[in-house]
């Protein structure tokens, strides 16, 4: 008799091993450094060379570590901002527009607010800022809560109109008398975030943002407000059944959302600009919605990549410095990693068995 | 003012071309259930592709066809992952739009570097049917595209959505898709051909933009113009004839605000007012049309064979 054995594979619906989804982000990386790879040979550097650049020689000196930071920390806000939305399903893609309405309000309660001292004026701003946000998320809030117009496209559009209203005001009333650019007046100098580290250009936004994480987290995991918020998420029908205000929960989650994107803007304008311009974001708006998704909705997982996308901006400006690679690696590096991410975290659910059969011959 | 108006029409034409191009693929893409927020990328690498390829082999219509392709490829990538993967829609539309949207950037700095005059083709003609002809010489000076849009790909889309079985099935497919399996219809292949078909409108009209419009490639090329298009399709209601009808109020609102811009009147408001007046009309047009707005019913949810 020979006991003959044959090997199978069989796929299993449960949970996969632990070993996988500690190495899942690890193996996200590779890939999206294995595609991105294609564009380094394209823009005629060694890949290696440039990973270093990219990933090793921001971090290998003071002062570009610090300008990490600096970097991740508007990604940060607006990371947060999207995943207070996110979490309770209202899929607020207007971050964009937010921010720059934080920012309007920065530019001009910043040249009001002169008079004040720092420890008044700066706190002012920064609830000047978070009300301006809140305040043009509240339309299409609204109309969604009221006649359940779709968020995604009012959203979309009203990031259109504000950077209409942006161009209005920088190419009207603020344009700077002095040289003429379209820049807003320069605001008060009491009104400039401090520095948090001397000589480097990291400011209080990045204590703000910190807080900012630290806040989500509580509120997500600790309060009764999180749970609604959750709740409302996961099924607005059972939600409701289960007694929790939907309307007023949704509102609220996309108040915040767009309150804390508008902190983005007023950062960004008080730590680092100290003026309005066009180009106060090159999309962290809608960086925040990779980051909140690559956080898994998560403050710590938020706070991780945030941080590690501030890495990539910071490597893709000494990249392009360096060796010429187009800056414009760092934003197809993080879209990559956000849809290499979207196609292996699906595995997670599954575990492959192999399973040894032994059949008589 | 009989010019004015005749020429407000004509651009009306023109502007809503690449809108209803657009607009087009999205509902045939959202009638079988998938929202594809790549639309903006979508455009804006058509535009892109366009240009680069005609740029490079001096033939138009190689770059418009280079640009389709490259639309029908964003749509299968887009199918894959809402598909094949089943993963958020909102989340995998906006990437793909990212990606796009950087990769051109990328690849339009290497090819032409960081020149501060952008380069520029000779763009594709306009036809005029009756040139010479008072009114109608005026309103019918327009771009081919601009017939194919609305003489041919409306009543088209209109036939092929109601009047085949391929019409048919998408519905069936964004309605109940279980149904659908269960009566025999391929479910995943249909959503793939809608991706693919719509993925290439949606270039096409980037293309327009870049070979036809403006006969240059710019960061500003579409500037939104895919969000407004995916408004347009709530806003008729994913009907062909309705989202037409969408594109022309749009286009028209954008129409007068370069007419106004052009006739230089000193008016008490920035010009930006009449910029941004298209997008807010389309926002108001949404609350009265989207209030009874019929969504797809399997809209955002991938289908599972258990």
């Amino acid at each position: 008799m020979l006991a003959q054995r044959r090997l199978r594979l069989r796929i299993e619906k449960t949970g996969a091993p632990f070993w996988f989804r500690s190495l899942l982000p690890v193996l996200i990386l590779i890939l999206t450094f294995v595609i991105t790879a294609i564009f380094v040979l394209w823009g005629k550097a060694n890949p290696l060379q440039a990973y270093y650049y990219f990933l090793i020689a921001p971090l290998s000196s003071r002062v570009s570590a610090l300008e990490v930071l600096v970097k991740s920390t508007p990604l940060l806000l607006t990371g947060v901002a999207v995943t207070f939305a996110f979490v309770a399903g209202y899929w607020n893609i207007g971050a964009e527009g937010q921010l720059y309405a934080g920012a309007i309000a920065a530019a001009w309660l910043g040249t009001v607010l002169g008079g004040l001292p720092s420890v008044l004026a700066i706190p002012l701003m920064l609830l000047g800022g978070f009300v301006a946000g809140a305040l043009w998320a509240l339309p299409p809030a609204w109309l969604r809560v009221r006649w359940s117009v779709d968020e995604v496209v009012t959203t979309l559009l009203l990031n259109s109109v504000m950077l209409f209203i942006v161009s209005a005001l920088l190419n009207g009333p603020w344009r700077d008398p002095v040289s003429g650019w379209p820049q807003s007046p320069e605001i008060a100098a009491s009104t400039m975030l401090p520095k948090i580290v001397p000589r480097s250009r990291l400011h209080l936004g990045f204590v703000v943002a910190v807080l900012a994480v630290v806040v989500l987290w509580f509120v997500l995991s600790r309060t009764a407000f999180g749970l609604k918020l959750r709740a409302v998420g996961l099924g607005r029908n059972a939600a409701r059944f289960m007694g929790v205000p939907v309307e007023r929960t949704v509102l609220t989650a996309a108040l915040i959302s767009g309150g804390v994107a508008g902190l983005a803007g007023t950062v960004e304008v008080a730590g680092i600009h100290f003026h309005l311009i066009e180009a106060i974001s090159p999309g962290y708006g809608y960086t925040g919605i990779i980051i909140a998704t690559l956080g898994a909705l998560n403050a710590w997982g938020v706070a991780v990549s945030a941080l590690f996308f501030g890495l990539i901006d910071t490597g893709a400006q000494t990249l392009s410095r360096a060796m010429g690679v187009p800056v414009y690696l760092g934003e197809v590096t993080q879209a990559t990693m956000l849809l290499v991410a979207l196609a292996l975290i699906p595995l997670q659910r599954y575990r492959i068995r192999l399973l040894s059969e032994s059949s008589e011959v | 003012m009989e010019t004015f108006v005749l020429n407000l029409l004509a651009a009306t034409l023109r502007v809503a071309t690449p809108l209803l191009l657009a607009a087009l693929g999205e509902m045939l893409i959202e009638r079988s259930g998938v929202l594809n927020l790549g639309i903006e990328g979508t455009m804006f690498f058509g535009a892109f592709v366009g240009f680069v390829v005609a740029d490079h082999t001096g033939s138009l219509w190689l770059g418009f066809w280079a640009a389709v392709l490259s639309g029908v490829a964003a749509g299968v990538l887009m199918a894959f992952f809402s598909v094949s993967l089943g993963v958020n829609q909102h989340v995998s539309g906006l990437g793909i739009t990212l990606l796009l949207g950087g990769m051109a950037l990328f690849a339009f700095r290497l090819l032409y570097g960081g020149r501060s005059v952008p380069p520029s083709i000779e763009p594709f003609p306009q036809l005029s049917l009756f040139e010479g002809v008072p009114v109608l010489g005026v309103l019918f000076r327009q771009y081919l595209f601009t017939y194919i849009a609305f003489l041919v790909l409306v009543p088209l889309a209109w036939w092929l959505m109601y009047h085949t079985s391929f019409g048919l099935n998408v519905r069936a497919v964004g309605e109940n898709p279980e149904a659908a399996d269960a009566a025999g219809v391929d479910v995943f292949r249909i959503r793939y051909i809608a991706l693919a078909i719509g993925g290439g409108l949606i270039a096409a009209g980037g293309a327009f933009l870049s070979l036809a419009q403006l006969g240059s490639f710019t960061h500003g090329v579409v500037s939104g113009r895919g969000w407004v298009a995916l408004a347009l399709v709530i806003f008729g209601n994913w009907d062909p004839l309705r989202v037409m009808v969408g594109s022309l109020i749009f286009g028209g609102t954008f129409a007068l605000q370069l007419r106004l811009q052009a006739m230089g009147l000193n008016l008490p408001v920035p010009y930006e007012t009449f910029l941004a007046l298209p997008y807010l009309v389309t926002i108001a047009a949404l609350i009265i049309a989207g209030r009874n707005a019929t969504y797809p019913a399997a809209l955002l949810k991938p289908y599972k064979r258990e």
